[in-house]
């Protein structure tokens, strides 16, 4: 049996148990930072560059394997697979969020300000009568105090453009690899990418404003949890799903992928595709509505 | 579905490493197994050295040897470590071993992440474990981190946290590697519809795990930035809410309990059939029960909360979707007896289990019914009547079943005997006082005890008395099962066993065509025949 039809089954693997100290170093080293803790930092660099040297040795690992044909189609198929669910996962996680704003905006807010039938009108009366509900809300207390709330025009929607237009020049780099173009497939690449980062420092300057002219921080009660929280593990899965992307395109320079085996394309794509339709939701459920 | 025919790296050795080396830097499933099933022991034990401590201090009224506060970190912490540490990875290490021989396949399907996710468990655990030592003591607002109770805990609070986090990267790690394993190594021949039952109940509860734990992750870094980044999701002022809390916690909490249960329904489904020498009694109904009450268990999760004030509606809703699960459940208690109803039964130790699960994991059930009464729930709740119930879901079910696995497979992994006679005392030392241990729960919670309390009124004195000493009895017996897993080893009765172990085990399922012990890689080759058994 030839190598290459055959599942490869690697035999001893280093970088897993690298990543993991270096993820447990580096949460470790979070949470002595939290309690105030002064070695919690160095912990956490420490950890971090353990999990990056992870992250550099494993890929080029597997980089290395996939282009000297040890993967076969049934191989290609687990990582798909594992990438699908993966983002399923992805999904999950953001749905807590997604459901806690649904939560608090049509249910426990309402009940604070004294609606329905439930125990909501004796918490009002009891506690917080007065508290109207109604949504951007800091809760009865005014948390965080005064603020002003995020506007869905302007840059938001501006971010929703580049976002999506990332989205399309990805799947023309996608076409590009498929008809062996690999200039088309290089040019969407750094289109995307450079689409991705600039998304991301747009957000970096709404938040800039929030704190500074808006009032509007993290601890601006529910809406400021909600806001920041929903757009913060975006952004920041934008920023990974643009690595990812950069890595791809670091390697179709290099000449990897064909048509038939580019699964690290396959796999960037689709997370960069989850990442718009997060946005999406975003745009509609938080900025908009 | 392809035929999965193995290559390796390197050609020459197709041995493991030498050594210690060889467990960290294993990929191999029956490695990987065997660390997840060996560290899942050492974990039964830490937690049952913590029940043990509880008992003690619940032995009499009164205070005798711990503080409330350490009680508190007790109760917390013996039930992370026992559903984190020592019953999910067990099934994880049963699924390792036990999927690829089952369907056919060399190996698991992603290798060095089946590596990476049980090291990703064994950082968790210690992130876990490290809050013991800690200023302020380690969580003890009870395992499901209830805020603004949990968020009173000292430095142990981001650790736990953490802890969770890691923990559930290793199980949709280890979700996912079943997930691709059972749908893309599956030998030529082997259909969904052939696959064992405990290749089924383990895809489904991959599915439940990749949905659920990032929900949990989701909800304590909730209670993370509410400590520590000044966010109110859990706190009324700031227009957030306590009880949303419970609602993520449950929607991850009650499809976890059947995360513990369904790989347990598996494992007996496989056990029975072979001692009953009769194919399992409705199979296809078995695999719809099971996909049925896992798509309900994701719908019913406020039963956990039906004192927290919720609106009449809610309640009504949840109590009736609640009942609901009674019925695939049933369905299956039916087809576990219908498959022992005039077999050829012989009752050795996994057989002892298997059953001793059916009867007791009914009692269990019926005790959740009890509770899916929302009215009457009111009573119940935070007693020692829900205590009773999920430890006899638990206990007498899912430990009772990995000990029954451990039986079952044991000769088939080393080639050796165990010691019948011991299995049988263990069994029977264990299903005695496993019954002395919580049946009397049952009475103190009706009668009003409160769980989660170091100390108690007099009048609970005789049935507590009783429940500790069965504990001890438990616990102490469990050192048997310790001491016939390393005899078995090492050599057992010195007795060898054949490829199929159990008399016809070969017609039931792949792995008994394999010798015993199975080589290192299961099957280079696919195998040629699928046993149909169950038709
Ligand atoms: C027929 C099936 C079942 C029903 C109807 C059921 C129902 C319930 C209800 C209503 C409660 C909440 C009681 C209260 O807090 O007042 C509960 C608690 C619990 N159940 Fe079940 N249950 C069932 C099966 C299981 C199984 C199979 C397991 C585990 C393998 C399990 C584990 C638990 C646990 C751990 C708790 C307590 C959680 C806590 O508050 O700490 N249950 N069950
Ligand atoms: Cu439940």
């Amino acid at each position: 049996m030839s190598t290459s039809d055959a599942y490869y089954i690697p035999h001893k693997a280093v970088w897993p148990v690298i990543g993991t100290l270096g993820l447990m170093v580096t949460l470790a080293g979070f949470a002595n930072y939290l309690n105030g803790s002064s070695i919690g930092p160095a912990m956490m660099i420490a950890g971090l560059t353990l999990f990056i040297v992870m992250l550099a040795g494993w890929f080029t690992l597997q980089a290395g394997e996939s282009e000297s044909g040890m993967y076969n189609h049934g191989v290609g198929i687990s990582y798909r697979m594992g990438m699908m669910w993966f983002i399923f996962s992805e999904i999950m996680f953001f749905a807590v969020f997604f459901g806690t704003l649904w939560y608090t905006r049509n249910l426990s807010v309402e009940w604070l300000a004294g609606f329905g039938d439930g125990p909501g009108r004796a918490t009002n009366d009891l506690l917080w009568s007065g508290f109207e509900g109604g949504w951007p809300t800091n809760g009865p207390g005014e948390v965080g105090g005064e603020y002003e709330p995020m506007g869905a025009f302007g840059l938001p929607l501006l971010n929703t453009i580049i976002l999506l237009s990332s989205g399309v020049t990805c799947e023309w780099a996608h076409h590009g690899l498929l008809k062996k173009n690999r200039q088309q497939l290089i040019k969407g690449l750094i289109a995307t990418v450079s689409l991705g980062f600039l998304f991301v420092l747009c957000q970096a300057y709404e938040y800039h404003e929030a704190y500074t002219e808006m009032g509007l921080t993290l601890g601006s009660g529910i809406y400021g949890s909600t806001f920041f929280m929903l757009t913060g593990f975006h952004g920041f899965h934008v920023c990974v799903g643009a690595i990812i992307l950069s890595v791809v395109l670091f390697r179709s320079w290099k000449g990897h992928f064909t048509p038939e085996n580019h699964f690290a394309f396959e796999g960037a794509a689709w997370y960069w595709h989850f990442v718009d339709v997060v946005w999406l939701g975003l745009f509609i459920f938080v900025y908009l509505m | 579905m392809s035929a999965n025919v193995a290559a390796h790296d390197d050609h020459h050795d197709h041995g493991p490493e030498k050594g210690i080396v060889r467990w960290i830097v294993t990929t191999n499933h029956k490695d990987i197994g065997t660390l997840y099933l060996a560290f899942a022991l050492v974990m039964f034990f830490v937690g049952g050295t913590m029940a043990l401590i509880i008992r003690s201090e619940l032995f009499e009224p009164g205070m005798q040897f711990v503080d409330p506060q350490f009680f508190n970190s007790m109760t917390t912490m013996h039930a992370l470590v026992m559903v984190f540490g020592a019953v999910m990875p067990a099934f994880v290490g049963l699924a390792n071993w036990q999927i690829p021989m089952m369907i056919g396949a060399p190996d698991m399907a992603l290798p060095r992440m089946n590596n990476m996710s049980f090291w990703m468990l064994v950082a968790g655990v210690l992130l876990l474990a490290s809050t013991l030592f800690m200023e302020g003591g380690a969580p003890a607002g009870g395992w499901t981190l209830y805020p603004p109770l949990v968020l009173q805990t000292g430095d142990a609070l981001p650790f736990a946290i953490f802890s969770v986090h890691l923990l559930g990267i290793s199980s949709i790690m280890g979700a996912i590697n079943v997930i691709a394993t059972i749908f893309n190594m599956r030998a030529p021949g082997m259909t969904l519809m052939k696959m064992p039952l405990f290749v089924w109940t383990w895809l489904i509860t991959a599915f439940l795990l990749i949905a659920i734990m990032p929900v949990f992750a989701g909800a304590v870094t909730m209670l993370l930035t509410d400590r520590f980044f000044d966010t109110s999701f859990f706190d009324a002022a700031g227009g957030g809410d306590p009880v949303l809390y419970q609602h993520i916690f449950w929607f991850f909490g009650h499809p976890e309990v059947y995360v513990m249960i369904l790989p347990t329904f598996g494992v007996a489904s496989t056990i029975i059939p072979v001692f009953a020498r009769k194919p399992l009694f409705g199979y296809a109904s078995m695999v719809y029960a099971t996909a049925a009450i896992a798509f309900l268990s994701f719908i019913v999760w406020a039963h956990h909360m039906f004192t927290v004030g919720m609106p009449v509606a809610g309640e009504l809703y949840f109590m009736y979707a609640t009942m609901l699960i009674a019925v695939p459940t049933g369905v299956k208690i039916f087809n576990w007896t219908a498959t022992m109803w005039k077999g050829a039964m012989t009752f050795e130790t996994p057989m002892l289990f298997s059953i001793a699960f059916v009867v007791l994991f009914t009692m269990g059930g019926f005790t959740g019914l009890m509770m899916a009464v929302a009215p009457v729930d009111f009573q119940y709740h935070d007693t020692y009547f829900i205590v009773a119930h999920f430890h006899y879901t638990l206990v007498p079910a899912s430990i009772f079943i990995l000990m029954a696995a451990g039986y079952f497979w044991l000769p088939k992994w080393t080639g050796n005997m165990y010691n019948e006679r011991i299995g049988k005392l263990h069994f029977w030392l264990s299903a005695i006082s496993v019954n002395i241990l919580f049946f009397p729960q049952h009475f103190l919670g009706l009668a009003g005890m409160p769980r989660r309390i170091p100390d108690y009124a007099v009048q609970f004195a005789d049935w507590n008395m009783i429940s500790s000493i069965g504990a001890f009895i438990y616990g102490f017996s469990q050192l048997l099962f310790v001491y016939i897993v390393i005899d078995t080893i090492r050599g057992g009765t010195g007795e060898k066993v054949t490829d199929e172990v159990w008399e016809d085990a070969k017609k039931h399922s792949l792995e008994w065509t394999l010798p015993s012990p199975p080589p290192y890689h299961s099957f280079t080759t696919p195998p040629e025949k699928i046993p149909t058994e169950h038709f």
